[in-house]
């Protein structure tokens, strides 16, 4: 990569010079040009969010970042080593991580796995390698039957251009019990960053999965439009999560898709704070008998964000069971919008899906919205949606503040116990962090 | 004199309805005694506690309230709380999410704050064996505050906060009422246990059966939004077998 320091337009031109430049085999190359005649067929989508203040051809769609490839975090430039120090990284990766990798604007500068876990057959490394080193399985993977570039606008975008993110291969039968990290910073004034993923667990193994993501205050704009696909083998089991803190002028449009085969679990957790705009529908596809999808949500839109999600359930066999938990908190101007979708195919018999979503206004301006969508082709499905509106009631406060505590922190602690049943999926230091970003906005948001 | 850890002067206060539901209540409350108020229902005891413990859900329309020297009526609600006034509340107020003991620890963090606050290790003793001499099982401690929690479980869980916050004065709303012949012996102790350590108590209650275990110092009758009389545990060994007949109440 040499040459390319930024590219700031999208053409078949460009495709083919990212393409060469990263020394991809032929294989890729079509698949980068096929994706890019799909992103140009393809009309930004209305149904949602609205988009048209997103300025496609105003970002850089590939930006190398200014540092090589370190192997230890102790090699970065001391700016990167600063925020990378106060994100808590280097000692997660001590404490309790079994992997951990960066992703700097468009490449992966470090990546890092405890050894025992590559001698069990673990491969974990950037996926602009893993094409290069084994490209029999990506090939086998990279959007084929999970995310097609057909499946929407952004996911062929992403097809087109895309650069970094993780290969993650468990072989069959292996349990990594330590969690593998991945932290995506964005440090550009309007850049897209496209990173794509893929995760196979093989039959019996298992391995949770951990992204990082923010961008610096001074950041303009820009997109985040990574592809997440994953392959959850027979009763294997694929922990995936988010813990997303964009800056607030940052479209955040990721693909997340699973297949899940027989007896294997999905589970989904996703923790939002930043970005301007979100529109992420992480979806599974239980695709064999007895196969599971767990899906946790929370995320607070503050003033100006407008931040939708939701889960796509596609129960395509018998016995295949799902659960969606979704707690949006909405202050100042924010909207939190849920947006799901269950189906359930002819022949899945005896298929469930509880879908359950509650939403929390801090502020008057505040919005909120729940748009549920059911496809049922099997009269004996168990299918069912709740959802709940509401706001801190004055009871709670008092009775908080009969104990001792503050308006501002009884306010605080009624939302961290809202936030409860998702943030307690995600590691304490973790969670303890999100609590505390979450319950100082709600203390200023009302103030 | 008699140190006096609240004193109520010609207490007048609305719903928000507008609906005057005191109308001119008066009596203190020496430091460390026990006192009790008895009264049909809608007499405003009820009221009279949330009042105190500076609900938004009513309006002082006119008299005075003083707490251990201060005035009560121009604090917040947590401003009370952190000079000593605890309310047992009648209702069951949900905080989903939010584990009894992370609540009762922050609270008793506030309550302590200084160079004399208690270590973390000397706070889950007490509250261990708080719990368990309330017959709580530790597990309870982890549940959200008042979240699922049985008529009993609540009542316990108030009094465990009490215990363990320890204010000058705790206002108990109806602790003993819907609790089983055991749980009320249980609760009961605490409550005698926590007088016997100096503390004040006013007792709003229905029933005799409390004050078999914590004797009163004084006992009020509370009917119509004032205080119409007032005498010793005998006043309510009476409402016990007469009900409010004496006092023009069906």
């Amino acid at each position: 990569m040499e040459g390319i320091t930024e590219l700031k337009q999208l053409n078949e031109q460009v495709v083919m010079y990212l393409s060469r430049e990263k020394g991809e085999p032929d294989w890729m190359l079509k698949k980068r040009l096929y994706s890019l005649s799909v992103f140009e067929s393809k009309p930004i989508p209305t149904w949602g969010v609205d988009l048209s203040e997103l300025k496609l051809d105003e970002l850089a769609y590939y930006v190398k970042p200014d540092v090589e490839k370190v192997s230890s975090l102790s090699d970065l430039p001391a700016d990167l080593k600063k925020t990378f120090e106060a994100l808590g990284i280097p000692e997660a990766e001590r404490n309790f991580l079994g992997g951990n990798g960066i992703m700097y604007q468009s490449e992966v500068i470090y990546e890092r796995m405890k050894g025992g876990l590559a001698n069990q057959g673990v491969i974990f490394m950037s996926m602009d390698e893993a094409v290069k080193k084994y490209p029999d399985i990506v090939q086998k993977y990279f959007m084929t039957r999970c995310v097609p570039p057909t499946y929407h606008k952004f996911a062929a975008l992403n097809g087109a251009i895309w650069s970094g993110g993780t290969f993650l291969y468990v072989p069959k039968g292996v349990k990594v019990s330590m969690p593998i990290q991945v932290y995506y910073l964005v440090d550009h004034p309007s850049m897209g960053q496209f990173e794509h993923t893929i995760i196979v667990a093989e039959d019996d193994a298992s391995v949770e999965y951990i992204e990082g993501c923010s961008a610096p205050m001074y950041v303009k704009g820009g997109l985040h439009a990574g592809v997440v696909e994953i392959f959850v083998g027979r009763n294997a089991r694929v922990r995936a999560t988010t813990i997303q803190n964009w800056n607030k002028n940052m479209y955040n449009l990721g693909t997340k898709r699973a297949i899940v085969e027989e007896g294997g679990k999905i589970e989904w957790v996703e923790a939002s704070l930043g970005s301007k705009v979100t529109m992420l529908y992480p979806a599974s596809v239980l695709a064999g008998r007895g196969a599971r999808a767990e899906h946790f949500y929370v995320s607070m839109a503050g003033d100006g964000q407008v931040l939708e999600a939701g889960a796509k359930v596609a129960h395509a066999a018998s016995d295949t069971s799902a659960y969606v938990l979704s707690r949006s908190i909405s202050k100042g101007s924010g909207r939190s919008v849920y947006r799901g979708e269950v189906k359930v195919n002819s022949g899945a018999m005896g298929s469930r899906s509880s879908v359950k979503c509650d939403s929390l206004l801090i502020s008057d301006e505040s919005s909120t919205a729940t748009f549920p969508t059911e496809e049922v082709y099997e009269s004996d499905a168990d299918v069912s949606h709740e959802a709940t509106a509401g706001r801190i009631a004055e009871e709670q406060l008092f009775y908080l503040m009969s104990r001792g505590f503050s308006e501002e922190e009884a306010r605080g602690l009624i939302v961290r116990g809202f936030m409860e049943p998702v943030t307690k999926k995600i590691p304490l230091e973790y969670a303890v962090e999100f609590n505390k970003i979450v319950e100082t906005e709600v203390k200023n948001g009302v103030a | 004199m008699m140190k006096m850890v609240l004193i109520v002067e010609q207490l007048c206060v609305a719903a928000k309805s507008g609906k005057d539901i005191l109308k001119g209540v008066s009596f203190s409350l020496p430091d460390g005694e026990v006192r009790v108020i008895m009264g049909p229902n809608g007499s405003g005891k009820s009221t009279l506690a949330l009042t105190l413990a500076g609900s938004p859900d009513f309006l002082v329309k006119s008299g005075r309230a003083t707490f251990d020297g201060v005035d009560l009526l121009s604090l917040t609600p947590d401003e009370r709380a952190r000079r000593g006034l605890f309310l047992a509340f009648q209702k069951q107020v949900e905080i989903p999410g939010v584990p009894l003991r992370d609540m009762i620890w922050e609270a008793y963090r506030a309550r302590w704050s200084g160079p004399s606050r208690p270590s973390m290790i000397d706070f889950r003793k007490k509250l261990s064996a708080t719990a368990n001499f309330l017959s709580l099982p530790e597990a309870f401690l982890e549940r959200g505050v008042n979240e699922g929690f049985s008529g009993g479980e609540a009542k316990k869980s108030e009094i465990l906060q009490m215990f363990m916050l320890q204010p000058k004065l705790a206002i108990l709303d109806e602790v003993d009422s819907g609790l089983d012949v055991d749980s009320l012996k249980v609760v009961a102790d605490a409550i005698r246990r926590f007088v016997e350590g100096g503390s004040s108590a006013l007792i709003i209650t229905h029933h005799f059966n409390l004050l078999n275990y914590v004797e009163p110092d004084v006992v009020y009758v509370m009917k119509g939004g004032k205080i119409v009389d007032e005498g010793d545990i005998n006043l309510a060994k009476i409402i016990e077998t007469e009900g409010y007949s004496r006092w023009g109440v069906e």
